[in-house]
């Protein structure tokens, strides 16, 4: 359904976006991950139609961007990333409004009216003034503008920016529940967000693309060692050299309170037996041992991080993993 | 309902559910209400002296009345109609709702027409009350209507032209305040450029000059002449400004 082929961006001299390269089949929800002026809100802009790339094709649903932009942008429903409200009108108007300037028949614009109110909780502030709405409420009435005559592409750029966690929540069941009838693009920098909703993520660094795959596929592939935490009560000073002598163990970093350590072990070693052995022959009170696998946060570091996106370990005292206490941990 | 009408009622009804709308009206109708009461006031003056003089009065209204009125009206609408439009796209641009806007399966034309459209319609509304002078002083007196049509169509042909180089005037900034004092300048400019024509004198630069002006185009519909010429300059005028401020607009989304 979208399909962008080297697009490259200049503003002057500053390339925002580079040969980027992705597309998303009909169905599919992609994740557009990546730091603030990465390129993701160019890239949209350019599928929308706003701007023009200054290299390469962007197509959607077969229209090209270029060429054709009114039949792009009746098959897209865009939410930018600030909601794009008329302050001065209700809801109710707003989106009627909207429908009219889609050129939408008028039973068609009741019928998409209900419905969004209904699956976005619009109801009880729908006869209020935009302006006097809170900010959740915004993004959601930004929402059912991008959903009102039910597009097959739809683009949201950081959808739940300004929600409340139930909200977001709301919003992501949304999300879930439009792939298979709908090509969705979101934007995000908030990663457990492109791990719950997504099939597939692209992640864009710097105005290029670095990593494009399933979630999992990603922390498997970018994986150079596997990663343990240990907790023991009573460390005797010598405990990190001691844990690097266990065949395996390749790096050994404290790891917050004392008695918490971090090791990094060969790829496909599992190292806890003899750690844990290790531990309660010397009798250091062992508390906690566990293995950590590599989260989409811990990829994401890594690729933004170093441009090339192969992060060795070895290259500094600081460990690859950021902070093991948010990855997801798996207990032993 | 088409796009465009879509525009046309979602802009009029954001200019009347803000104040701005009602401020100015109030102002616009209270200047020209006191102005031709001043006018009236002075012709009845005039009407008085020559009673005393002659014996008997014959004064022209058309001139005493509503030529000084339509010249004065249009001072007013220089200082009032940029306020009607400096928020037409500079609005949208703060707001961030633009992006939106020309996401929308709308072409720009259809915008930039709509958002003229709407403005216009809020301006003929004011004009339309101000009517209500013409008719009150014909319950005392006679005059004739023609010029005073005219004069109308005038008033109605320049506050169109007053709007356009406003919509332009807002599509180059984001900052409604400086889109308001841009069409001030555009329109002052206009204007003076009468002066200076006549300063060039009769020759084809002052000639060129004076053309490019509003001023003499107006005052031959004010005097009530309809030229062809006239109609021409308004016509093209009112097109190319909002020619240039869609190549603006458009200009916008490749930077």
């Amino acid at each position: 359904m979208i399909d962008v082929q080297q697009v490259t961006k200049r503003y002057g001299q500053h390339t925002a976006i580079d040969r980027v390269t992705f597309s998303v089949a009909k169905g599919e929800v992609l994740a557009f991950l990546g730091p603030n002026g990465a390129g993701k809100t160019t890239t949209m802009r350019i599928l929308t139609c706003f701007m023009p790339a200054t290299e390469g094709r962007a197509g959607v649903a077969g229209f090209d961007c270029g060429d054709q932009p009114l039949e792009v942008k009746r098959r897209i429903g865009y939410l930018p990333e600030t909601p794009p409200v008329y302050q001065e009108l209700t809801v109710a108007e707003y989106l009627h409004f909207v429908g009219r300037l889609r050129g939408m028949p008028d039973d068609a614009v009741k019928a998409g009216i209900a419905r969004e109110v209904e699956r976005l909780g619009l109801g009880p502030v729908q006869h209020r003034l935009i302006g006097n709405l809170s900010r959740g409420y915004r993004q959601r009435v930004g929402l059912a503008q991008a959903l009102l005559h039910d597009p097959p592409v739809l683009i949201l750029d950081e959808p739940t920016v300004g929600l409340d966690p139930k909200q977001i929540i709301e919003i992501r069941e949304l999300i879930k529940s439009l792939a298979g009838s709908h090509s969705v693009i979101l934007s995000t920098h908030i990663l457990p967000e492109a791990t719950a909703v997504c099939q597939r993520v692209v992640i864009i660094s710097g105005g290029r693309i670095v990593a494009e795959d399933t979630p999992t596929q990603l922390s498997a592939r970018l994986r150079h060692s596997d990663k343990v935490a240990l907790t023991v009560t009573r460390a005797p000073a010598d405990a990190e050299a001691r844990l690097r002598e266990v065949p395996g163990v390749q790096h050994v970093f404290a790891n917050g309170p004392a008695g918490s350590f971090l090791l990094e072990c060969e790829l496909g070693r599992d190292a806890r037996e003899d750690v844990g052995r290790l531990a309660v022959m010397q009798g250091w009170g062992l508390v906690e041992l566990k293995s950590i696998s590599m989260t989409l946060e811990d990829v994401f570091l890594q690729l933004t991080r170093h441009e090339e996106g192969v992060a060795q370990p070895e290259n500094g005292p600081e460990p690859a993993v950021a902070a093991p206490s948010t990855s997801t941990e798996h207990q032993v | 309902m088409t796009p465009v009408n879509a525009i046309i009622a979602k802009e009029l009804r954001s200019y009347f559910v803000s104040p701005v709308v009602y401020v100015v009206g109030a102002v616009f109708l209270l200047i020209v209400g006191l102005l031709s009461y001043l006018y009236i006031v002075v012709a009845g003056q005039q009407a008085i002296q020559l009673m005393q003089m002659q014996g008997q009065a014959q004064i022209n209204l058309n001139d005493l009345i509503f030529r000084n009125l339509f010249a004065s009206v249009r001072f007013v609408l220089l200082i009032i109609l940029p306020i009607l439009t400096m928020r037409l796209f500079s609005e949208e641009m703060k707001l961030r709702t633009f992006e939106f806007l020309m996401t929308s399966p709308i072409g720009l034309n259809e915008i930039v027409s709509g958002k003229f459209m709407s403005v216009f319609l809020v301006f003929l509304g004011l004009l339309g009350l101000t009517g209500l002078i013409p008719l009150t002083v014909a319950l005392f007196s006679d005059f004739d209507w023609f010029p005073i049509l005219t004069g109308y169509l005038g008033l109605a042909l320049l506050g169109a032209l007053f709007l356009a180089v406003g919509v332009l005037a807002s599509a180059l900034t984001e900052n409604q305040i400086v889109a308001a004092f841009v069409s001030f300048g555009l329109l002052l400019l206009l204007w003076l450029m009468a002066g200076l024509g006549s300063l060039l004198g009769d020759t084809t630069a002052g000639q060129i000059v004076s053309y490019l002006s509003f001023m003499e185009h107006y005052d031959h519909l004010v005097r009530g002449l309809i030229d062809t010429k006239d109609l021409v300059y308004f016509v093209s005028a009112i097109v190319l400004m909002l020619f240039l401020a869609h190549r603006v607009i458009d200009s916008t989304r490749w930077k």
